[in-house]
Formats: C-alpha cells, sequence, structure tokens
C-alpha cells in the first residue's frame, strides 16, 4: 500500500500534484474542496488518493463549506486540507477566522491568480499576500509558506501540516498558477526518514474548566469523540472554551495569546533561503515564482563582480522582520521583487528603513515572469 | 432556594440548567425534547456531538450539554457537521439550527446535505423571525408580516422547510410544534437512529420578536394555543383541500425512507475499493 | 410530587395553561425575577402526566411519582 507505483523516490510532477503528495507524505487523510481554476489538479489528484490512503474526499457544494468540512474534521480527529484559489479564499476567510479563534490544525492551499474578482484564472500573481494575513476580520496571526518550485510545493505542504499541528493553528501555502502548473524533478523521501510532527491530543477530561485553549505554549487538543466534553466557540472565550463575551479582558487576553502563540515562536518556524549574502552590497528581498528570475539575475551579476545576493523568506507570515533588519545592517540596498503593486514593500520597509535603502521593482508586466535585464538593470543602477 | 429534586436531564448539563432565553421561549421545550430522546436512545451522551450555528437555537447545546459543542460562524453548522461525521463517523452528530441559520445563510448548505444522505440529525428550531438580531423578516415569515424589516409587510412568499428537505432528498422529514412535546421526543428519538440525514422542523413560538408581529407580545401560552389550534396531523391534512389548509400547520413523519445510499458508508466503500486496486 | 424551582421561573405560565387538570396557579409573590411563578394548588388532581414538566422552557418544573427516584 506504501509503495504505490506512482511514487517512486524522484519523480516529473507538477506542482499541484507535488502538493497533494506532500500532503499524502504528511498523513493528511481528509480533503474538501470546491473546483477552480489554477488549484483543481490537487483535488483531482486526491479524489483519488485519498481513499487509497483510506482518507476521505469530498467536493462541497462551495468554499465556505471546503472551510468548514476541513475544520469539522479536524476536531474530529483528521488531518485536513483545502485547496483552492483567491476567489475560494475570499469566501473562507470568515472561517479560516473561525479556524484561528478555535485553535483548529489545517492546511489551505491558496493557488493564486490574478487580479480581484474573477480575475485572469490562469495567469499568476502574487496578489493574495496581504489577504491571507489580514482578510479575516479582528486581528490575528497566522502561518504562511511560499513555494517557489514543485519540489517545494512537496517539502512546505509537510511543513505545512507540521506546523500546523504543533502550533494548533490553519496554515497557508500561498503559492501561484506558475508554481502549480510547472512541471519538476521532485525527490521524494522515504516517509520512515520524515519527521511528522503528530498531534498533542489531550488524553483524559480534566474537568468543566479544563485548559484547552489559550496557553502561548500550545494547548493539548481535545479531540471530539473520547468523552473530553470540549466546549468550541468562535466567540471570545477563556482557556476552557467557555465563551466571555461581555468583558473586555477576555477579549484582550484571547487576542494576545494568539498572536503570541505564533510570534514568540517566530524562531521556530521562519525559514528563510540566502544566497550570495555574505559579503553583497546589494541584497534582493523575493519570494515564491518570483525568486528563481531573481537567482538567475544574481548569478549574471556575481559574473560581472557586482557584489549582489539573494534573501528569500520561505516563511511570509509571521514576517521575518528581524532577520530583515539584521540584513539591512549588512547592506546598502535592498531590492524588493514581487509580482504585485507591492504588498510586502511596506513590510520590508519598516524593518529595514532605519539602516539601508529599499527599492521597489515589480515585473515590467504584472502576472509576468520577470525578465533577468530587468533585475540586472537595477542592480547596476544602485551599485 | 434550590430545587431539592433534581430534573432528571440534569445529567445531560455541564453545570447549573441556566437557559437565558426569553420567557416562554420554544428553545427550551425543543432542548428538554432533544434531552429527552437522547435518554430515550441509550446510547452514552459522550457518543453524540453537537454542532450549532448563530441564532438564538444556536444556544441549545452551546456551551450547556456536558459533551463535544462545536458553535461555529453563522448558517455554517451543517458544513462543519459535515466535516466532523466524515472524520468521526462513529459519533451521533445532532445539528441545531434556526430558520435563518438553515434557509437563509446555509441554505446551500442544508439542500446539499439532504442531498448527500449524510447521517447527521438536524433539529430546526422555526420560530418564522430573527429573533436574537431584533424581529426582522425571515425566509420563513408568512406574506404580509410586518417586521422590523418589513414595515409594510412583506411581499416575499416564506419557504416550506419541511417541503424543500423532501424535494433536496432527505430520508427522514418530520415537522412538528412546540405544542406537540411529546410526539416531537418520539420523533427526534426516531431521528438519531435513522441512518442518514434526518430533518427536524420544529415550530417554536418567540413570544418577544414574532410575538409583537402576531400581536400576541410576550404570551408564549398564545401561541402555543395558537399552534394547538392550527396543527393538523398529515393524514387529516390529505383528506382536505387546499383553501382548507390556508393557515394550517401541517404536522407529522413526511417521509422516512431506509434504503437509500449514507455518504459514511459510500466513502467507506469507495476505500475498500481503491485498497483493492492498490493491492492488485 | 410536582416540584417547581420557583427561582429558575421566568414566569411565562405555559405550565398551568398545558395542564389538564388545573393544578397548577400562579403565585400572588414574586419570584427573585420579580414575576409570578406557577403554585401547586390542587395537588390531589395531579394525574402525573407530566405536560408541565415537559412543556418548561427552563427545565423548573420536575414530576416525580411518589416513592420512585
Amino acid at each position: 500500500m506504501e509503495k504505490n507505483k506512482k511514487i517512486r523516490n524522484a519523480d516529473f510532477l507538477q506542482g499541484n500534484i507535488a502538493c497533494a503528495e506532500g500532503a499524502i507524505m504528511a498523513g493528511c487523510n481528509f480533503f474538501a474542496g470546491y473546483p477552480i481554476t489554477p488549484a483543481s489538479e490537487i483535488a483531482h489528484h486526491l479524489s483519488k488518493r485519498m481513499f487509497e490512503v483510506g482518507g476521505t474526499f469530498i467536493q462541497t457544494e462551495d468554499e465556505i463549506a471546503a472551510i468548514a468540512n476541513v475544520l469539522g474534521a479536524s476536531w474530529g480527529g483528521a488531518k485536513a486540507m483545502t485547496a483552492t484559489s483567491g476567489p475560494g479564499i475570499s469566501l473562507m476567510l470568515e472561517n479560516i477566522g473561525l479556524g484561528v479563534v478555535t485553535e483548529t490544525p489545517c492546511v489551505i492551499v491558496n493557488v493564486q491568480r490574478g487580479s480581484p474578482s474573477t480575475g485572469s484564472p490562469s495567469i499568476h500573481m502574487q496578489g493574495d499576500m496581504l489577504q491571507s494575513k489580514f482578510g479575516s476580520q479582528g486581528d490575528y496571526q497566522i502561518i504562511a509558506l511560499a513555494p517557489s518550485s514543485s519540489q517545494e510545493m512537496f517539502d512546505l505542504t509537510i511543513e505545512a501540516f507540521n506546523l500546523s499541528e504543533q502550533f494548533r493553528t490553519p496554515v497557508f501555502i500561498l503559492s501561484d498558477s506558475l508554481i502549480g502548473h510547472m512541471r519538476e524533478r521532485v525527490e521524494l523521501p522515504n516517509k520512515e526518514e520524515l519527521a511528522l510532527f503528530e498531534r498533542r491530543r489531550l488524553k483524559s477530561y480534566q474537568g468543566i474548566n479544563q485548559k484547552i485553549f489559550l496557553d502561548e505554549k500550545v494547548a493539548l487538543m481535545p479531540v471530539f469523540g473520547n468523552g473530553l466534553k470540549a466546549n468550541v466557540t468562535g466567540s471570545t472565550h477563556k482557556e476552557d472554551g467557555f465563551r466571555n463575551v461581555s468583558d473586555p479582558k477576555i477579549l484582550d487576553n484571547e487576542i494576545k495569546v494568539l498572536s503570541n502563540k505564533i510570534l514568540k515562536h517566530k524562531k521556530e518556524i521562519i525559514r528563510i533561503e540566502e544566497v550570495n549574502l555574505e559579503d553583497a552590497d546589494v541584497a534582493i528581498f523575493s519570494y515564491g515564482l518570483s525568486s528563481r528570475a531573481v537567482l538567475k539575475s544574481i548569478e549574471v551579476a556575481r559574473k560581472e563582480r557586482i557584489k549582489v545576493g539573494s534573501f528569500r523568506p520561505i516563511t511570509i507570515w509571521p514576517f521575518p522582520d528581524e532577520e530583515i533588519k539584521k540584513l539591512s545592517n549588512r547592506v546598502k540596498t535592498i531590492i524588493v521583487c514581487e509580482n504585485n503593486l507591492g504588498q510586502l514593500l511596506p513590510f520590508v520597509k519598516a524593518a529595514a528603513c532605519e539602516n539601508c535603502q529599499v527599492i521597489f521593482l515589480p515585473p515590467k508586466t504584472l502576472g509576468t515572469l520577470y525578465h533577468t535585464m530587468e533585475i540586472i538593470e537595477k542592480i547596476k543602477e544602485v551599485v | 432556594m434550590v430545587n431539592p429534586v433534581t430534573h432528571n436531564l440534569k445529567k445531560y448539563f455541564r453545570g447549573e440548567i441556566n437557559y437565558t432565553t426569553c420567557p416562554g421561549c420554544g428553545n427550551g421545550i425543543v432542548a428538554q425534547a432533544i434531552l429527552w430522546a437522547i435518554d430515550d436512545s441509550g446510547i452514552d451522551f459522550d457518543n453524540y456531538a453537537f454542532v450549532s450555528g448563530i441564532g438564538c437555537s444556536g444556544w441549545i447545546p452551546s456551551p450547556a450539554f456536558n459533551t463535544d459543542v462545536l458553535h461555529v460562524t453563522h448558517g455554517r453548522a451543517i458544513a462543519f457537521a459535515t466535516g466532523l461525521k466524515l472524520a468521526a463517523p462513529n459519533m451521533k452528530i445532532i445539528v441545531t439550527a434556526g430558520d435563518g441559520d438553515t434557509s437563509a445563510i446555509g441554505g446551500n448548505h442544508f439542500i446539499h446535505a439532504c442531498r448527500r444522505n449524510i447521517d447527521l440529525t438536524m433539529i430546526c428550531v422555526n420560530n418564522q423571525i430573527y429573533g436574537m438580531t431584533g424581529g426582522q423578516i425571515a425566509p420563513t415569515t408568512p406574506y404580509l408580516s410586518k417586521t422590523t424589516t418589513t414595515p409594510y409587510g412583506s411581499v416575499e412568499r416564506p419557504f416550506d422547510l419541511s417541503k424543500i428537505a423532501i424535494a433536496a432528498g432527505a430520508t427522514f422529514v418530520a415537522r412538528w410544534t412546540t405544542f406537540q412535546a411529546r410526539q416531537l421526543r418520539k420523533t427526534i428519538a426516531k431521528a438519531i437512529l435513522h441512518p442518514g440525514f434526518s430533518f427536524v422542523e420544529i415550530i417554536s413560538q418567540c413570544p418577544v420578536q414574532y410575538g409583537k408581529v402576531l400581536k400576541k407580545r410576550n404570551d408564549a401560552v398564545a401561541m402555543l394555543m395558537d399552534y394547538k389550534e392550527r396543527s393538523i396531523n398529515l393524514k387529516k391534512a390529505r383528506e382536505l383541500q387546499k383553501s382548507e389548509l390556508k393557515d394550517k400547520i401541517i404536522v407529522g413523519e413526511f417521509v422516512e425512507e431506509r434504503n437509500v445510499p449514507e455518504l459514511t458508508q459510500e466513502i467507506n466503500r469507495l476505500r475498500e475499493e481503491a485498497l483493492q486496486k492498490c493491492q492488485r | 410530587m410536582i416540584h417547581i424551582d420557583k427561582d429558575t421561573c421566568k414566569g411565562c405560565g405555559i405550565c398551568i395553561a398545558v395542564c389538564p387538570k388545573s393544578v397548577l396557579e400562579f403565585s400572588k409573590e414574586l419570584n427573585q425575577k420579580g414575576v409570578n411563578y406557577p403554585e401547586v394548588v390542587n395537588e390531589k388532581k395531579c394525574i402525573l402526566c407530566e405536560n408541565c414538566m415537559i412543556y418548561c422552557p427552563d427545565f423548573a418544573v420536575v414530576v416525580k411519582k411518589d416513592g420512585k427516584k
């Protein structure tokens, strides 16, 4: 069973399929989704694979139901995932907020497409970076990872499940239509070699005031069906899950603890890829697909002895501001490359502007790949 | 003074029984019917989970009932319950929702749960108004009703929720009013054991917000007596003309179909088939 | 025996209305909530039908047959 003929040690996989196989490898046993370009291949693949691993696949009536199914399944003990694109995320946001405050582990894949509304379903953009962090109402922290290859679609999906279980929270994968659809070689680890974070469950009922929520060190999860009498609500609540919507102190505590649960563990969560930064005067901040053109540009510039390097956050949220601050002490200029009108730019500026200049360079045409010359010209301009 | 005698249903509560509903609200009668039915079922309360949404009826299980309770966003209780049931198929899952939750914001999930025939028990408390938010018109409010958002009288026709459930393929559909509390208890007991999606609609009094519409404000007794007057059993209703049924509430068990494939079982079958194919 | 938890009662009067034997009546006194609650005035007529219990929205009425729990 484990040795399905499709899984060898390396395969040539579409990004979306790599994501789906990563989920299976992470132990995902529940997928709910609604058809949408450019994410549908994940659902296609899992509609077959889920049942092979004894899991559940369901195509829901809409994306609102998809995320609700996922959160419900997570409380039923499943490792659950959904995959969609921006329009679907827009519909899911209310319940993603519920996932955050009820501390429900799950993975949400956003294969981003272009423009608000229906937009351009098959044009890649990085337009939902802020939506994932700020889309749902209130004030909260989220974890979001940005893959830049088929390999990372696989690896980061596993990572996303691990983080979601470790911190009892929804985790985003922020991919885009080009990463989702391109095919690349993907190395597949043996499951035995993988370090999977298994859910830390509450084992026995601890009485009516049991602490099952709101612990900065992450409370044990009282999975349903085990006689744990969990009271789970999207209303403001205390550690025992009981609602209190009249006392601002309870509200204050809920928001702060939930945020600190993520922010105080930034070191464990945040992953950065740094290339050629040791002696660099110029750093290029880019992520996801954009970073691929950046790496090529740096290779070319280095041949011309320009001291330039790449700073690529793999973790977008929580934002790696401390790492960028350190970087800003080492370099003279940070060039921000992202396939949008500067969504993460203000965050880079806030972290770096005291120490170095920050310049924005979007692709000439949104929704296209950067041409290496665009980036090289900008590097030369600032050097 | 504390009642020296304990209520038979107190064992199902987390602490003292303390519903904060308005005086005479039908919620409590429905809560009793649910718990009596559970008492009759002989199934341990730990095997039950409740999922509820927003609105007064969401507070029937949450946080009162001493078992797993998931209190979610407006209209989505069925969708959460679907995921929970698929992940924990051995649990008995009961959804409580109001008419707004069920047929306005959550209408889509409702009809699809009927279609899928997933083994959930849906208790729909239909008070024909938005109670909690201040007496606005609901999709179930009768034509020409004057509510806080229809000061000239409603110009929309109301839904018949049981008819929707039947049309959408629910395999157990029943309707009672709170006046038929005994029949309701028996029906809920049946619905819990029914292997598929069961929909139990309860026409329930909201003496404050809907009482105002009926000019029976704060008079739960008058509303109950009105239900007594207007309720007509399904069998009797079949013999009457449409015109004779005007303003009547048809009550009874409308549908009970046992041999329709149930979703969690179907998914189990798919797992077995997929596994066999893999091994070949 | 009909036991009434008078301070839980919200005074809706449903129990009084659904009693087939007029066993209950509103009290003259007010309870903690400031409402008139039901009082047993005619216990001998009670047929233990439990209507007052199962219709009480606040679980404030308990009917128990004597000698049984």
